[in-house]
């Protein structure tokens, strides 16, 4: 009886092992940022390739204390161009497959509509009491906030309401929470489909800081990997572009 | 000299939350003390669902707690519209909100110790003091609180420490402004995320001793009475 059970059982499960044997999974360590984007591109990746992408979202130092730790992450896509960089140099990572596979757009948004105009002159005018801006020591994101404010010429003005997210995620909880009626935020956090999806915003020009640049690198746990190497095409191809390019992205 | 170890934010972060710590540690024992007095004697029904909530600060990891205080106490929050229209304005990114948080997460290590404590007592010495002709209030100041001081020893020192330690709730209702809500958890979360790992380690292990110390002075401080075991 037990028998003619188990039997189709564990037919069943050499099955699913087989099937799987070719195909192969990658785990990913991806910026807070690019949360929504690449949950959308992981998706389509394991539909089209048949890999599985397994991915962590977070800081991209924290990733980069965690790699240098040990931790089995197979690609890094930081919030930077410096980190992948740093891990290459210091032999951590397969320098010749990092390529920038998104360039981020700051915006600053408010939960409230019609409260941030098409210039950013509420900076200035509005009588708001705390802006959040990611640590500019920490996220590439704070950093052209300030490079923004200083453009502006508001440094002084600003600098006494900030306040600090550890990373872009939890800056863009502090303004969607309402406790600051301002942020500096990612495009990509407040777009979808080409579209705000609430509140108000102001997209600030890229010639207000330097760029965004967010490169993707294999490291070196997923050197010979086939999914490793499958997604990174992948990021570049039409497909995984329109979704990058639907949530406020450049290239 | 110091100064080169460790930088003005440091000391800055250090002195904010010796700051907080102490201030929580005060308000809490008043607090506490009346509710684990209450806690330990009541024969109401309800002392089993209030202890419960007492003790959830134990259980919930502070990312709960710290995500619920900046929903209720901002804008759209209950808590934030009373204190706003108290004219006290709202309480995230401010020292107030940070002493309301550990107010909360501390709330346990204040008054499991005490409840603990006033339970021991039982009720003979209340009784003996009322058959002497002392009030109740009289009895309770002179009699009860002088016989549970194990307890406040207890309860201030876990309270002080873990404020001292705490992270989480900080990290997300503070919103990370230097000598205003930025403690020494957060300030080594920081120098880690940056790669400034010697600062790192100064102040991190500085933390390290602290604790030891902390609870080996707490250790000695508590007389060997099996009626008020320390929890530790």
């Amino acid at each position: 009886m037990t028998h003619f059970r188990l039997a189709p059982l564990a037919l069943s499960l050499f099955a699913a092992l087989a099937a799987s044997a070719h195909a192969d999974e990658v785990s990913v360590a991806v910026a807070a940022n690019f949360t929504a984007p690449m949950q959308k591109i992981a998706v389509e990746f394991e539909k089209d390739s048949g890999h599985k992408a397994v991915l962590s979202f977070g800081a991209t130092g924290k990733f980069y204390a965690q790699i240098n730790n040990g931790a089995p992450f197979g690609i890094l896509l930081a919030a930077d161009d410096t980190t992948p960089a740093k891990l290459a140099q210091e032999g951590k990572a397969v320098a010749d497959s990092r390529f920038t596979y998104a360039i981020g757009q700051l915006v600053l948004w408010s939960k409230q509509a019609g409260y941030v105009d098409d210039k950013g002159a509420v900076l200035k005018t509005g009588d708001y009491r705390h802006i959040a801006i990611a640590n500019p020591k920490l996220a590439p994101y704070g950093l052209a906030a300030m490079e923004t404010l200083k453009n502006l010429g508001l440094t002084d003005q600003v600098t006494p309401k900030v306040v600090q997210g550890e990373n872009i995620g939890q800056t863009y909880q502090f303004a969607a929470s309402g406790n600051a009626q301002l942020g500096f935020v990612a495009l990509s956090q407040v777009m979808e489909d080409g579209k705000l999806r609430e509140g108000s915003a102001w997209i600030v020009p890229s010639s207000m800081h330097e760029p965004i640049r967010q490169d993707a690198i294999i490291l070196n746990t997923a050197k010979d990997s086939a999914a490793a190497k499958a997604l990174m095409d992948y990021l570049k191809g039409d497909k995984a572009r329109a979704i990058i390019k639907s949530y406020g992205y450049a290239f | 000299m110091s100064t080169s170890i460790l930088s003005p934010d440091d000391w800055a972060a250090i002195w904010l939350t010796l700051e907080l710590a102490s201030l929580t540690t005060i308000l809490l024992l008043v607090l506490a003390t009346p509710l684990a007095w209450w806690l330990a004697h009541t024969p109401s029904r309800w002392r089993g669902p209030i202890g419960a909530v007492v003790t959830l600060p134990l259980v919930l990891p502070p990312t709960v707690i710290g995500f619920y205080l900046l929903v209720t106490m901002g804008p759209n929050g209950p808590l934030g519209q009373l204190t706003n229209s108290m004219g006290l304005g709202y309480l995230p990114f401010s020292f107030a909100g940070l002493v309301v948080g550990s107010l909360v997460y501390s709330l346990p290590f204040a008054v499991q110790p005490l409840q603990r404590a006033f339970e021991g007592l039982g009720r003979r010495p209340l009784e003996v003091a009322a058959t002497l002709g002392a009030s109740r209030i009289d009895s309770f100041f002179s009699v009860a609180l002088p016989l549970a001081r194990p307890g406040f020893i207890t309860a201030a020192v876990l309270t002080f420490a873990h404020t001292v330690g705490e992270f989480g709730i900080v990290l997300m209702l503070g919103g990370n402004i230097p000598a205003k809500t930025r403690v020494v958890s957060v300030q080594i979360y920081d120098h880690v995320e940056a790669m400034e790992y010697a600062q790192a380690h100064w102040l991190a292990g500085g933390m390290v001793v602290f604790a030891f110390v902390v609870l080996v002075a707490l250790q000695w401080l508590q007389p060997r009475d099996k009626n008020n075991a320390s929890p530790l």
